[in-house]
């Protein structure tokens, strides 16, 4: 096999999994496959998530912060074993963030810093590259913390977010208003071609109506930066931010697999640098970094003198390879101390507990704060597979901590009383594993509440107006019912007296879900509301005394005292 | 200096520019548009079977499978043949509200919508939509109901709705006038009202015409404001073909979604006839309420719906 062909593999081996990344984010949603207890419980037929399952970064940093491994994660042990031996060839041959990027930088730009020997020189290395071990140091320090930001910048947490909740909506967004306008213009085949987009919308994205995902500017436009830096640098964000990168890179520096390099036969040409991927000085005269290599072989492929080898057992002198990223000592320990420290600082805020919003309404199933914190790497799996579109990136609702883990929006989406996608997709346990039972309750047990619903007397029709209303009521779905309504005689303005049915809550049978939220005609801001407290997952976060007493003991930490 | 031919040509594309920018500006516009009442086409549907003797009517038939009753009652009444003819485009319309087993009575039950959908196709009818504008998601509701399954299985073509599905027309009713309305409803010849008997909350009891409340979109939760009269409106604009009420099981608590077994009582018994006042008077009884007890039946009558009057009426047992 010559080395071209591998090369080739190597692109195939990129198409292929960025290919069935994205299929299993399109499939991330409620298909309506009927499986053979589909009349109990709904259950995804697809690992949707298998990616994050497979991710070192997040293994690492959620065993730091909670001493556990969760569930799927242990399958992320092949990647480090395969990276100890191999090296970093997730990033050149895996990694779906990584082959949108190589490909967005294969445009041949105009700009000045991309053409000639300023190109030639971009690619080699350079110290900002040394960023992403700092990054990673500082993320892993504040896991050691209990607060888990490695999947504000994890690669794959990134992608599923930004691609689900931005890129995908988008694109809905793009053929409803076209199929909109085409069946709109009343012209036969227009609107034929506009019913197919419309049904394309619909099957292929998963989604009945157009999502509307909450904040979502900032966490697009970091996304559109991140593809933008490569104008000025190829795969900026894999050489100088990615800690899964980073983590990679530190995992090979006992590979087996490396360059060798002929120092003698290059004859300075240049080329493999001018398609280095990673930024490692594949080029004569200097020694090869190791952990910046994707092994993209691009370097060996275009090499006229075959000066560059990747072999098994190569040569590890001192002039050939630096096994291991050049960082000091000192500033490790400083981004360890740096990052512990993010965590008393931003928990010293006011919006951890002391002053909470009360609108932190957390998907059901969900631990408490703290565990969570320790547990969500917002890769937005549960949003993106919401069938109402209940759940959504918070900006600052959980603090700058919390960055885009998930709330449920009542307004935009109830959670639905039989569903369990959420808890079936998070890849962390942050929102436990729930079934049917277990979320709605039995005789025996306590259905799971992600908070409390309020009237606002002041705008409810029945109680402001005199008008008769309480569809809440018709929609809460608990039995008994957790929204009653009495029925009173109320004197009206012009001196008669009618019966209302004024609702209520008994908020000993609430869940929260919102759906009486969702559907209150007072559209602005609905007259019934929901906010978090009663939510199974607290211990604090209660008003009656007999909820605070006993709770689910898998799902209340004793921590949260 | 410019020769003729080059000023002719550069003064014409000039020209030719400021005449295609400038015709943008015939959008010119004095009055931006504020949403102004809606208008639609008043549709009148053609469904019902006026005849009189036909309407006097009721088969009650009890002790069953769901498919059986169904069946004969169909049977009792004088035979599909009198509803459907060859060629038709039938809608069944169940009550396919939440996302709800069979078991707990939320929903039409599936083998009965099963056989009504095969009794149509016997009849010779071209095709048969069974669909319905659900409360939860159309996709689980339409599966966890069972109705996806065995009306598909029976032939029929199963549409959860979706916002496409809509077209604003004028209902012409005392309160509804334009409504967004379930396209499938209105290129039907036929259709059969097929509800199930629940308890509901706000009007007691959600029967059949209340279940009409299934082939419109829209605000419907603003709806509740003036429920009875907007029954009637939706009841006097569908004028459906047949009614075959669904008495299998019946949600007796925590209507109209129920959620509990608890909450079920069977009754094994299915009530079918083109009055469609007399069979919701009929069946209000299996939720121990009188018709007097359920204003939009009493209204519903006044309007010329129908009669509650169930003394008057021929009960048929089969």
């Amino acid at each position: 096999m010559t080395i071209k062909t591998v090369r080739n593999l190597r692109r195939v081996s990129q198409g292929l999994f960025l290919t069935l990344f994205l299929a299993l984010l399109l499939r991330t949603g409620f298909s309506g496959v009927v499986s053979a207890d589909a009349l109990k419980d709904f259950r995804l037929s697809w690992p949707v998530a298998v990616f994050l399952d497979y991710d070192p970064l997040i293994a690492v940093s959620t065993m730091l912060s909670t001493w556990r491994l969760y569930d799927g994660l242990v399958w992320s042990l092949i990647i480090v074993v395969l990276t100890v031996f191999f090296g970093r060839f997730v990033c050149g041959w895996i990694c779906p963030l990584g082959t949108i990027l190589q490909i967005l930088s294969l445009r041949k730009s105009n700009r000045k810093a991309m053409l000639g020997m300023n190109l030639i020189d971009s690619n080699r290395w350079h110290r900002y590259q040394n960023l992403k071990f700092y990054i990673l140091i500082v993320m892993l320090g504040a896991a050691i913390f209990t607060s888990l930001l490695t999947g504000i910048l994890d690669p794959i947490s990134l992608l599923i977010r930004s691609i689900g909740l931005v890129i995908f909506p988008m694109i809905g967004w793009l053929l409803n208003f076209v199929s909109d306008a085409l069946v709109g213009s009343g012209v036969g085949a227009f609107s034929s071609i506009g019913g197919v987009l419309g049904w394309v919308s619909q099957h292929a994205l998963l989604t009945i109506k157009p999502v509307h995902f909450h904040t979502i500017i900032p966490l697009g436009v970091f996304f559109f930066l991140i593809l933008a830096a490569n104008r000025w640098f190829t795969r900026f964000w894999c050489r100088g931010i990615c800690p899964l990168g980073a983590l990679l890179g530190i995992l090979s520096r006992w590979s087996i697999l490396g360059m060798e390099k002929d120092h003698d036969s290059c004859n300075q040409c240049n080329l493999c640098l001018k398609y280095c991927q990673g930024g490692d000085d594949p080029d004569g005269g200097v020694a090869w970094k190791k952990a910046e290599c994707h092994l993209c072989l691009n370097c060996q492929a275009v090499c006229p003198e075959s000066s560059i080898k990747f072999k098994l057992f190569p040569n590890e002198a001192a002039d050939q390879v630096r096994p291991a990223p050049d960082i000091s000592r000192r500033k490790v320990i400083g981004s360890i101390i740096g990052g512990a420290a993010i965590v008393p600082f931003v928990r010293s805020g006011d919006d951890f507990k002391a002053n909470f919003n009360a609108l932190l309404i957390r998907p059901p199933g969900s631990v408490n704060e703290e565990q969570f914190l320790a547990r969500c790497v917002r890769c937005g799996e549960c949003m993106k597979v919401c069938p109402n579109n209940a759940l959504h990136p918070t900006f600052l609702e959980a603090g700058w901590e919390g960055l885009w883990t998930p709330i449920l929006i009542p307004r935009i989406g109830y959670c639905e009383h039989t569903c369990t996608l959420c808890t079936q997709v998070c890849p962390t346990g942050a929102i436990k594993e729930l079934t049917l039972e277990e979320k709605i309750g039995t005789e025996s047990s306590k259905a799971v509440s992600i908070g409390t619903a309020f009237y606002d007397r002041g705008r409810c029709l029945p109680w402001a107006m005199d008008t008769p209303c309480v569809v809440c009521e018709e929609w809460c779905p608990t039995t008994p019912k957790a929204i009653y309504f009495v029925e009173e005689d109320v004197k009206t303005r012009d001196g008669n007296t009618i019966k209302l049915k004024r609702p209520r809550i008994d908020p000993e049978l609430c869940t929260g879900c919102g759906a009486c939220e969702k559907v209150c005609p007072v559209i602005d801001r609905p007259a019934v509301y929901v906010t978090s407290v009663g939510e199974t997952r607290s211990r604090y976060n209660q008003i009656l005394l007999e909820r605070s007493m006993k709770e689910d003991p898998s799902l209340v930490e004793d921590r949260e005292t | 200096m410019v020769t003729r031919r080059e000023f002719l040509k550069r003064a014409g594309k000039a020209t030719a520019a400021s005449v295609v920018l400038g015709t943008g500006y015939l959008l010119v516009d004095s009055r931006p548009d504020y949403p102004v009442e809606k208008t639609a086409a008043r549709i009148e549907l053609q469904f019902a079977n006026d005849d009189p003797i036909l309407a006097s009517k009721l088969a009650v038939i009890r002790d069953n499978t769901p498919a059986n009753l169904v069946q004969n009652a169909v049977a009792v009444l004088g035979g599909i043949g009198l509803f459907v003819s060859k060629g038709d485009r039938v809608v069944i319309k169940p009550n396919v509200g939440w996302d709800r087993t069979p078991e707990q009575a939320a929903n039409t039950n599936p083998e009965a919508v099963a056989e009504m959908v095969r009794l149509c196709l016997s009849a010779g009818a071209e095709e048969v939509v069974v669909t319905d504008v659900t409360c939860n998601d159309p996709r689980r509701t339409f599966l966890r109901s069972g109705i996806q399954e065995a009306a598909g299985n029976a032939g029929a073509k199963v549409f959860p709705y979706t916002d496409d599905d809509f077209v604003e027309v004028d209902l012409g009713g005392k309160l509804l006038s334009v409504w967004p309305v379930l396209k499938y409803i209105l290129d039907a010849d036929k259709l059969i009202n097929m509800p199930i008997v629940k308890h509901h909350g706000f009007t007691r009891a959600t029967l059949g015409m209340k279940n009409f409340y299934g082939i419109i979109g829209g605000r419907r939760n603003q709806l509740h404001q003036k429920i009875d009269q907007s029954i009637v409106d939706l009841a006097n604009f569908v004028r459906p073909t047949l009614v075959v009420m669904d008495c299998y099981r019946a949600l007796m608590r925590n209507g109209p979604q129920g959620g509990s077994i608890n909450d079920v009582k069977e009754y094994r018994t299915v009530v079918a006839g083109t009055d469609q006042v007399a069979v919701d008077a009929y069946a209000a009884r299996f939720l121990d309420l009188e018709p007097h007890d359920v204003g939009h039946i009493v209204l519903a009558e006044a309007a010329g719906l129908g009669s509650m009057q169930l003394d008057k009426k021929t009960i048929l047992n089969g």
